[in-house]
């Protein structure tokens, strides 16, 4: 290498240095602590000089074997490799993919809190193919699913909690009042513009968390609904002493009891739920309104001069969408027992749609790659609970910089003129 | 009616906050089309700049325009920092692929910059002492004291101000005129021999400037800060700048200022709880209405 290229390089490195001084220096190097009255400064230069001095040593090394470019090449040849693997044997991981979700709950190493995060997973997968109707298949960014999913998780805990009926009937009672909502809200927004329509729909996420929030009467609030009921295998509920008379799930097997029974039963509720969804996008894809979706994507000037009526497709993948993050709201509430309006936040809203565009719009495998990732970096990163977001929203400018299609982007429409043309 | 006048005061002040954050939004979608979404939290940053040196300075007494002036300088300049990284780092990169991946670049700045700063910073809410005191009052004989604090008053000012230099920096100087083409089509721009780059990351540079300035004015006139103030003020400042219309500046200003009166008007006379959805709710019905906001060019399909 020139010397010159050395120079410059340390040069640059130095400008690096001195803006991450900027950066840093105000806001880590002079922590403000409350003392009795007011604030106090507590300076950390140490700190600072750390990540400073990190911040010189990278850009250096980075600029010295231009490493950038090759670890460019290498990140994207490795997905590529990675995703037409995945693409030319689809059928096969997927196969293999259920099989695994099938007998997890078996294998030796799991344990409850391998099953906890499992179902954390499922869940957000089953919310990723949920809003994948929405996103991928008609392309409207929907930056407030997290209301649906609040509905449901609301219209299942009330009805349960005030009728006393099974998980059975309120659970399709939860996503027929999400789907309703959806459409109620879809109805007027539906016409704008994608950008619009995003922050219309986050708008709408924000209004709803506020209703749940003040409305004491019916939502009781910021305390939230306690004492759902929990879900019963076909009648059989989950208890370790059931009534005079009554069976439960180990007296009726003549098991032994144990909690496990009931995280497994939720484990593979949350699992037939999530493939319901899968199954349904996939069929729904091949007839004529999956193909009107895939349309309207693409070129909505186009389907509208070929008799397409926009709105009211759009509002049909709005509903459907919402009904199925009305499905895994009932999931939520009954799983959890408890629900209060700080489950239903915005951030909720980004992870899902971030899991559905790192996952690669509109492709179902992406979804669950996406989920497993994401959630996985949080649970890694737990014991630095204060970190843990950070990495979370770290992950997703990184792979959104050198993948920014997805991991597995499958824009191709279902259906094309003169066939597949490779 | 003194009531009405009142409210009206206090909702100008909080649209000047509004307008300034909502510029920077505005700005940055007319140039590169996408939705700044860590706007918001460089604006808490500045809020968190300004709220250090005002202890700092504090300490020294020195006087109070001084501090003013000097602090305004400090959040700017650090601020604007944070802007150009953000901008070189999570959204560069990104320049020219499809459309949802600097938003979703955007939205894990977003959740970056909040969890970074509640790590530095602790999560505790920030107080500040007041360091303006009192205000001028009207209808003295009326049963309700219409008063208009010197904090307000410094508030208004200050984006007049400071919204007559970025006019003029914009509609008059070169650099306003590079920025201007840029918005209209980036490519002829490129091939006239003007730096979009650099024209792009002067964008964020003034945006994020101008959203520190909202900051400073936000520890001043709520006295109390924490990382989570960038969600909210950012999102209404959005809010903002589409009912303005986007792409427009003066209509982010209007959009600001709206956004202000709404929200205390509604919370003066309906009711303070549901506030935030009063603003939601009018932007709903401006763009069903007016689809690209009051001030926005009509958008023309072309196929």
């Amino acid at each position: 290498m020139e010397k010159q290229d050395i120079i410059k390089s340390f040069k640059d490195s130095l400008f690096t240095g001195l803006i991450a001084l900027a950066l840093f220096g105000p806001i880590v190097g002079l922590r403000t602590a409350s003392k009795g009255e007011g604030l106090f400064i507590t300076p950390q230069w140490g700190v600072v000089f750390l990540l400073v001095g990190l911040c010189i040593v990278g850009r250096f090394l980075i600029n010295i074997n231009s490493a950038r470019r090759t670890e460019f090449k290498i990140f994207s040849t490795l997905t590529s490799k990675f995703s037409s693997i995945t693409k030319d044997k689809a059928k096969h991981f997927a196969i293999t993919g259920i099989l695994f979700a099938v007998v997890f709950p078996f294998l030796p190493f799991t344990d409850r809190y391998f099953m906890d995060v499992a179902i954390m997973i499922l869940t957000y997968i089953m919310l990723g193919w949920g809003l994948n109707i929405v996103v991928g298949l008609a392309g409207l960014l929907d930056l407030g699913y997290v209301a649906f999913y609040a509905v449901g998780a609301y219209s299942y805990a009330l009805i349960a909690t005030t009728f006393g009926w099974s998980f059975w009937i309120c659970l399709p009672l939860a996503g027929l009042f999400a789907a309703f909502f959806g459409i109620l809200l879809g109805f007027p927004v539906l016409r704008l513009r994608g950008d619009y329509l995003a922050i219309v729909t986050l708008g709408f996420g924000e209004i709803i968390r506020i209703i749940l929030i003040n409305w004491y009467e019916v939502t009781n609030g910021p305390d939230g609904i306690t004492g759902i009921p929990r879900p019963s295998f076909f009648g059989l509920p989950f208890k370790r002493s059931p009534d005079e008379g009554e069976m439960s799930f180990h007296t009726f097997f003549g098991l032994e009891y144990s909690t496990m029974h009931r995280i497994i039963f939720l484990y593979y509720l949350i699992l037939v739920l999530a493939l319901i969804t899968n199954y349904f996008t996939l069929k729904i894809r091949k007839l004529p309104v999956g193909r009107a979706w895939e349309a309207l994507r693409e070129d909505e000037i186009a389907c509208k001069s070929l008799g397409v009526n926009p709105t009211n497709t759009k509002l049909t993948a709005f509903a459907i969408g919402a009904m199925f993050g009305g499905f895994a709201g009932s999931f939520f509430a009954t799983r959890q027992a408890f629900i209060s309006p700080e489950s239903f936040t915005f951030i909720e809203s980004a992870i899902i749609v971030a899991i559905v565009v790192l996952g690669g719009m509109g492709s179902q495998t992406g979804v669950v790659l996406a989920s497993i990732f994401l959630i996985g970096i949080t649970e890694i990163f737990r014991d630095l609970e204060q970190y843990r977001m950070i990495a979370f929203g770290g992950a997703m400018v990184l792979i959104m910089v050198f993948k920014p299609k997805g991991i597995l982007a499958n824009r191709k429409p279902t259906i094309l003129m003169h066939g597949d043309k490779k | 009616m003194e009531y009405f006048i009142q409210q009206l005061v206090n909702g100008i002040t909080l649209g000047s906050i509004y307008g300034l954050i909502a510029i920077g939004y505005t700005m940055v979608y007319g140039i590169i089309g996408m939705i700044n979404f860590a706007h918001g939290d460089i604006f808490m940053i500045g809020a968190f700049v300004a709220l250090i040196s005002f202890i700092i300075f504090g300490l020294t007494g020195v006087a109070l325009p001084i501090i003013l002036l000097l602090v305004l300088l400090i959040a700017m300049l650090f601020t604007a920092c944070y802007g150009w990284t953000v901008e070189k780092l999570a959204y560069k990169p990104l320049r020219g692929s499809f459309r949802l991946a600097p938003l979703i670049s955007a939205l894990g700045m977003s959740i970056v910059l909040q969890n970074y700063v509640q790590v530095a910073q602790g999560a505790r809410v920030k107080p500040m002492q007041p360091l303006f005191s009192g205000g001028l009052e009207f209808f003295k004989n009326s049963e309700f004291i219409v008063t208009v604090s010197f904090l307000q008053i410094f508030i208004v000012v200050l984006t007049i101000i400071l919204m007559g230099i970025f006019t003029y920096l914009i509609t008059k100087t070169d650099l306003g005129r590079a920025q201007r083409a840029c918005e209209q089509d980036r490519t002829m721009t490129a091939l006239l021999g003007i730096n979009v780059d650099r024209t792009i990351s002067i964008t964020f540079i003034i945006g994020s400037s101008l959203a520190s300035v909202a900051g400073m004015m936000f520890v001043l006139y709520y006295g109390v800060i924490d990382f989570y103030i960038g969600f909210l003020a950012g999102i209404k400042a959005f809010t903002a700048a589409v009912l303005g219309g986007i792409g427009s500046l003066p209509g982010a200003m209007l959009g600001g200022l709206l956004i202000g009166l709404i929200e205390t008007m509604w919370s003066g006379y309906v009711s303070i709880e549901y506030k935030d959805v009063a603003a939601f709710s009018v932007l709903i019905v401006v763009l069903i209405f007016f689809p690209t906001g009051f001030l926005g060019k009509p958008d023309i399909e072309k196929v």
